[in-house]
């Protein structure tokens, strides 16, 4: 059986909506950044397969600038997590609730 | 191409985005000297010059007509080098405002200023963007900077809380863009505005129209239009004031005018301009009902600056020459009044513990206090308010006007009927200030200050700036020259 | 510089000042104790425009000059330009705006001071002059509208300046609502000559709107003159001026007495070619005159308040023009504006010199413990003040002379050409002539009499207050003075700009050329042949003899028997003084019929309307809206992860909405 390029987007879409899911119901702070991190991937897992079947180079590009955006908003992330620990002592989400209604 | 035309071409597009480079090489050049001369006082002043010179430079090519540099990635002159001006010019007020404003709340950081240079790049980008990898890079730029700004006060939770709220919705919302754009490129082929409106107009399927929604939910969470707002409220009250000035009005232009190009130039005109209204409808209620409840003046604020994405929403939902440029319009009214806004309350802030106590009753009787800033501020609430003669009133006819045309009456009526629920929470603003009597244990009567002469400086000219816009027309006929029927041609040949 | 570019130039400086006086009071306090500045800046504000009309009167070649400062707006049909016009009529007018008002404004620097609101005083004031400077040079109805209402605004501000008093504030209201009554019937003829020649420039009203039908020019004329009622007091809408003088005397002389109240007569003679197409509206014009003229001088007698008086005598006079302009002679309202500028504006300026006087003596009564309260206003405790205030009393015996009508000041002439006008349209078959002629007669007999009364209580005789012999007034200072001396001069000189026409066959009548000539902005009644010169002689000689006899007769009286002469009076004409103290009671009239049917009829009627079906309305969707707000501000739980849900249901919607 041949894969196609379908395969690639439909396991992509698939993987967005597994970060979409954990985002929405994990409560740990660093786990919904790897929840993020999974659908910016599964992202690029779609634009390198299209990228690949058009022949055009435009999506290989963007993946570069996706991991390395990636990777600046895991550091800053990683930063505002470790200032809420500290002031905490906890990375729950539903613990961070100063500012409602 | 040989490489001697490489080079020059290279030199050309250098040329076109120098104002983009003063302010990058600023930015990097204060992050060096501030780990050497930590809080010194030229930190303010470069970021402050190198915002300037940029906005004179944009200032002046805002008549020249459109371009494109850097192989298509970018344009210049025209509505580029408004949006630009725009950015950058707010981007040079809230630094004025922001000098006292972290000396009063005892966080005078350098890299503050760095990070302001950087979102301002990110901005920049993004309101010059001509292809989808502009727009990302530009977004996320500037997205990131924003995060750090919010959060810079680590000895408040309030801050790093919202920080870390608008890092995760932030991000959150960045994957459904992407996810737009892959799905764009893949039923096109391409990320350029132009090529994408070709292609589209030959054949636009669910992919397409998809992808076009997705790209649609990383807008308007950043325009933060119901219901992709919820960060907004937490993260405004959280960040330090003046930099909630800078955020509300800066990055929303940039957002903003992506938006209006995203529309203009890559989307045939079908489909996007109902859904627009339906969300234009939501944020409008939303934010200025909800508005109406709010005891926190900053947090009022920030629903407001909801409604007033909605009256943008408004103008492009007509979809028409004369909603884009009145919404480009309306985004500079937008900025000047509420950069003034946010500038008088970050002078009146006696307490910026957890944020939580900048109450409204706690500024009853500034008026006679500060007349001068009851004043201004009593211009600012009018002209958010849309009351004539001043910028808001114009803005507003200037959004409305085109829905109206575009057979929207409906979605104008919607518009006239909240702002005038807004004018309620505007004008108890004024009503505290001015008629009510400072209470005993008012935290203001306890400490005076002085107003920093940049400060009052930079409000004046707010005000200034708000009566001219105004009374004058000349600014609308500048926009609406962007939009004219030729440059899309021009454009698409 | 070019005429073009002065005038604006005049208009504007007032507003600067008022502008710098009223912004830099608002927002730096310390600026508000700055007397000296203020008034220095408020008075050089108007001084310097009226240099410069001098300058462009001395210069001004005969044809009327337009200056567009810039277009105001232009919607359809409708193109309004704020245009002046710079011609003999407005640069008279602009003349006597600017003149008197700088006097009165150099007096003010004295009379107001340590008053808490100097400030704002001066920066109304100068507003005044701003606005009424737009009515006198606009070059079409709006901008003169616009003056007109400002001037209204001014007035409003003016009146209840000192606002903490409950009076003060409600004569105010009462100005105001009576003037925009007027001002309603203003509106009214603006649309019509707008609708039937679609232009509100003077010269196209001049031209096209003489060629309206008789029925539209009727009802502009009339609905015009009953603007004017209402801004320049005549019957029926004459009763706030006397109330208005709650305000500071310096604006009552020059608001209340020698510019905005004329502004009424301005328009008339502006649009006096309109005014003439329509004799009938005329006659009633003259017969509103003449009777407001001796019913305010009658009440004048009467009063014991000395700014009473001079109200009830502006009242008077303003009558006498508009008796003027009934009988088609324009200019001589306009001359007789001019005039009544300065003798009553000298009277108003020495009456506030007087209570400037008598405000120290108050003071020092209270200060020495005696405990009187004593009004200061009132001439039944003055007397004797010649002693104490000389420069004063000089003049303001001259200007009671001059409006007395003493041959060889400025009242003889123009009111003695105001009775021969009239003399001369009755016996050139307009009827009403004779008898408006009589009745001006016998109130020129009132005023000699009624001001002679004022001066002679005021100035003469022993002092009526306590403790007279201890506690004195002194002389006010020299900036209070000046202008009293100026006006009192012009009171005596002004009137040779109008020498009558049976001297030298007019040659020397300079107003007349001036405003009436060929090319002359003001039209007036032509008549067939002329009154023999020996009538003429008669009428001029009878004028004296009756004005003499006043002056004699109100001396004998009251300096001789003072305060209770009036009593005689009382005695002998019962009812009929009863009627006069009383004010003929109009103020009463207008309450039982109109004001209280009408708050009767809101209370009872409108009020639970508006308070049940209305309100109830308005405050459902209040109430509603609130409610909302309350509700759905709890959806912004603070949580992360349900904003995070909020932005998944807004992508399902929006995808959603745009596939389906």
């Amino acid at each position: 059986m041949e894969i196609t390029l379908n395969w690639y987007l439909t396991l992509s879409a698939l993987l967005f909506s597994m970060g979409v899911i954990g985002f929405l119901f994990r409560r740990n702070a660093i786990v919904m950044l790897m929840c993020v991190e999974l659908m910016l991937n599964s992202v690029n897992l779609s634009l390198v397969a299209l990228s690949q079947s058009m022949g055009d180079t435009a999506g290989q590009i963007l993946v570069f600038f996706v991991m390395s955006v990636a990777a600046a908003e895991a550091a800053v992330g990683l930063a505002l997590v470790i200032a809420i620990f500290r002031d905490k002592l906890t990375i729950d989400v539903t613990q961070i609730n100063l500012f409602k209604y | 191409m040989d490489l001697s035309q490489a080079y020059s071409m290279m030199m050309t597009d250098l040329g076109a985005t120098l104002f983009l480079l003063i302010v990058a090489v600023s930015g990097l050049v204060l992050v060096v000297f501030d780990a050497f001369k930590p809080r010194h006082v030229a930190t303010p002043w470069i970021a402050g010059l190198a915002l300037s010179a940029g906005f004179v430079i944009e200032m002046m090519s805002i008549g020249a007509p459109e371009g494109l540099a850097w192989y298509d990635m970018m344009r210049t002159g025209g509505s580029a080098a408004f949006v630009n001006s725009l950015v950058l010019g707010s981007g040079a007020l809230s630094i004025i405002l922001t000098v006292p404003y972290l000396k009063k709340i005892g966080h005078n950081i350098g890299e503050v200023y760095a990070m302001i240079l950087f979102a301002t790049v990110g901005m920049l980008v993004l309101g010059a963007a001509n292809n989808l990898v502009t727009v990302f890079v530009g977004l996320e730029t500037m997205s990131i900077c924003l995060y750090i700004l919010t959060g810079f006060v680590r000895s408040e939770s309030g801050s790093t809380e919202s920080a870390l709220k608008y890092f995760l919705l932030g991000a959150f919302s960045t994957g459904f863009f992407l996810y737009g754009i892959a799905l764009i490129y893949g039923a096109t082929g391409s990320m350029e505005f132009g090529a994408i409106r070709i292609a589209a107009e030959q054949s636009a399927g669910v992919m397409f129209w998809g992808g076009v929604s997705l790209l649609l939910v990383g807008f308007l969470f950043k325009v933060s239009a119901a219901p992709f707002h919820m960060w907004t409220p937490d993260v405004y009250q959280g960040a330090p004031t003046t930099i909630t000035g800078f955020m509300s009005t800066a990055s929303k232009a940039a957002a903003f005018a992506a938006l209006v190009v995203v529309l203009w130039k890559a989307l045939p005109a079908e489909r996007w301009a109902d859904v627009l209204a339906v969300f234009a409808v939501i944020t409008m209620v939303i934010g200025n009902v909800i508005a109406l409840s709010q005891q926190n003046i900053k947090r009022m604020l920030a629903y407001s600056s909801i409604a007033h994405a909605g009256y943008v929403l408004v103008g492009l939902a007509s979809g028409s020459q004369a909603g884009y440029s009145g919404a480009l319009f309306y985004l500079m009214v937008y900025t000047i009044m509420n950069i003034g806004a946010f500038g008088v309350l970050a002078l009146l802030e006696w307490d910026g513990k957890e944020g939580s106590e900048q109450t409204l009753e706690s500024l009853a009787g500034v008026g006679y206090r500060k007349p001068f800033l009851g004043w201004t501020m009593a211009v600012f609430m009018f002209s958010l308010s849309g009351f004539p003669p001043l910028a808001g009133f114009l803005g507003k006819w200037a959004v409305f006007a085109p829905a109206i045309d575009a057979d929207l009456v409906w979605l104008a009526i919607i518009g006239v009927l909240t702002s005038a629920v807004s004018a309620y929470y505007y004008l108890r603003v004024l009503v505290v200030f001015f008629m009510k009597p400072e209470g005993e244990n008012s935290p203001m009567a306890e400490h005076s200050f002085d107003i920093p002469r940049s400060s009052a400086a930079v409000l004046i000219a707010c005000v200034v700036l708000l009566v001219v816009f105004g009374v004058t027309t000349f600014a609308l006929d500048v926009t609406s020259g962007f939009f004219a029927a030729d440059t899309v041609t021009q454009f698409l040949g | 510089m070019q005429p073009e570019m002065l005038i604006k130039l005049v208009v504007l400086l007032p507003l600067i000042g008022a502008a710098i006086n009223g912004l830099g009071g608002l927002f730096v306090p310390a600026l508000r104790n700055k007397e000296g500045l203020i008034g220095m800046i408020g008075t050089i504000m108007v001084l310097l425009p009226f240099l410069i009309t001098v300058y462009l009167f001395i210069g001004f070649q005969g044809d009327a000059i337009i200056s567009n400062a810039f277009t105001w707006m232009a919607a359809g049909d409708l193109t309004i330009g704020f245009d002046y016009r710079i011609d003999e009529l407005s640069l008279l007018m602009t003349m006597i705006v600017t003149g008197v008002g700088s006097l009165i404004h150099l007096y003010s620097a004295g009379y107001m001071h340590g008053d808490d609101g100097y400030w704002r005083f001066f920066a109304y004031l100068n507003l005044f002059i701003f606005a009424m400077l737009n009515l006198v040079l606009g070059n079409n109805l709006v901008v003169l509208f616009l003056g007109w209402e400002g001037v209204g605004l001014c007035s409003y501000l003016l009146i209840g300046f000192w606002y903490k008093d409950r009076n003060n504030s409600k004569a105010a209201s009462k100005a105001f609502i009576m003037n925009r009554i007027g001002d309603f019937a203003f509106l009214l003829a603006m649309f019509i000559i707008f609708r039937e020649i679609g232009s509100l420039d003077f010269d196209a009203v001049l031209t096209d709107g003489l060629t309206m039908s008789q029925g539209s020019i009727t009802a502009t004329v009339l609905l015009l003159f009953i603007g004017a009622t209402g801004k320049s007091a005549q019957i029926p809408l004459f009763t706030w001026l006397p109330d208005a003088m709650a305000g500071p005397t310096p604006v009552s002389a020059l608001i209340h007495a020698a510019t905005m109240v004329t502004s009424g007569l301005y328009l008339l003679a502006r649009l006096s070619p309109l005014v003439l197409m329509a004799p009938g509206v005329m006659t009633v014009i003259a017969i509103v005159g003449a009777v407001t003229a001796l019913v305010a001088a009658t009440i004048a007698i009467t009063q014991n308040d000395i700014k009473k008086v001079l109200a009830y005598s502006t009242v008077s006079q303003l009558g006498y023009m508009f008796l003027a302009t009934g009988v088609g002679a324009f200019y001589v309202a306009i001359f007789h504006v001019m005039t009544h500028a300065f003798f009553k504006g000298c009277l108003f300026l020495g009456s506030g010199s007087v209570i400037h006087g008598m405000h120290e003596v108050e003071h020092e009564l209270e200060h020495d413990g005696h405990g009187h309260h004593l009004d200061p206003q009132d001439m039944r405790t003055m007397g004797g003040l010649k002693k104490f205030m000389p420069a004063t009393r000089m003049t303001f015996l001259i200007s009671t002379l001059a409006i007395a009508g003493i041959p060889g000041l400025a009242g003889f002439f123009s009111k003695d050409e105001i009775l021969f006008k009239a003399f001369e349209a009755g016996t050139h078959g307009i009827d009403v002539g004779l008898v408006v002629w009589v009745v001006g007669l016998i109130t020129a007999f009132l005023t000699a009499v009624y001001m002679t009364r004022a001066y002679v209580l005021t100035f003469e005789g022993e002092p009526r207050w306590p403790h007279a012999d201890k506690i004195t007034p002194h002389e006010s200072p020299w900036t209070m003075t000046v202008p009293l001396w100026v006006l009192a001069g012009m009171s005596v000189v002004g009137g040779y700009l109008g020498i009558p026409a049976v001297i030298a066959h007019g040659d020397l009548n300079w107003i007349h050329h001036w405003l009436a000539g060929e090319q002359g902005p003001v039209a007036e009644a032509a008549f067939e042949g002329h009154v023999a010169l020996a009538v003429e002689w008669g009428l001029i000689a009878l004028g004296s003899l009756i004005a003499i006899m006043g002056v004699w007769l109100g001396w004998r009286w009251y300096s001789k028997r003072g305060l209770s002469f009036d009593e005689k009076l009382a005695a002998r004409f019962g009812g009929l003084y009863k009627l006069w103290q009383g004010k003929y009671f109009f103020d009463e009239a207008y309450d039982k019929t109109i004001v209280r049917p009408l708050i009767g009829g809101s209370i009872h009627g409108l009020a639970p309307f508006d308070k049940y079906v209305i309100d109830g309305l308005v405050n459902f969707t209040g109430f509603f809206t609130r409610g909302a707000s309350f509700t759905l501000r709890y959806l912004q739980t603070g949580l992360v992860q349900s904003y995070a849900v909020a932005i998944v249901f807004g992508v399902v919607l929006l995808i959603w909405l745009m596939l389906f």
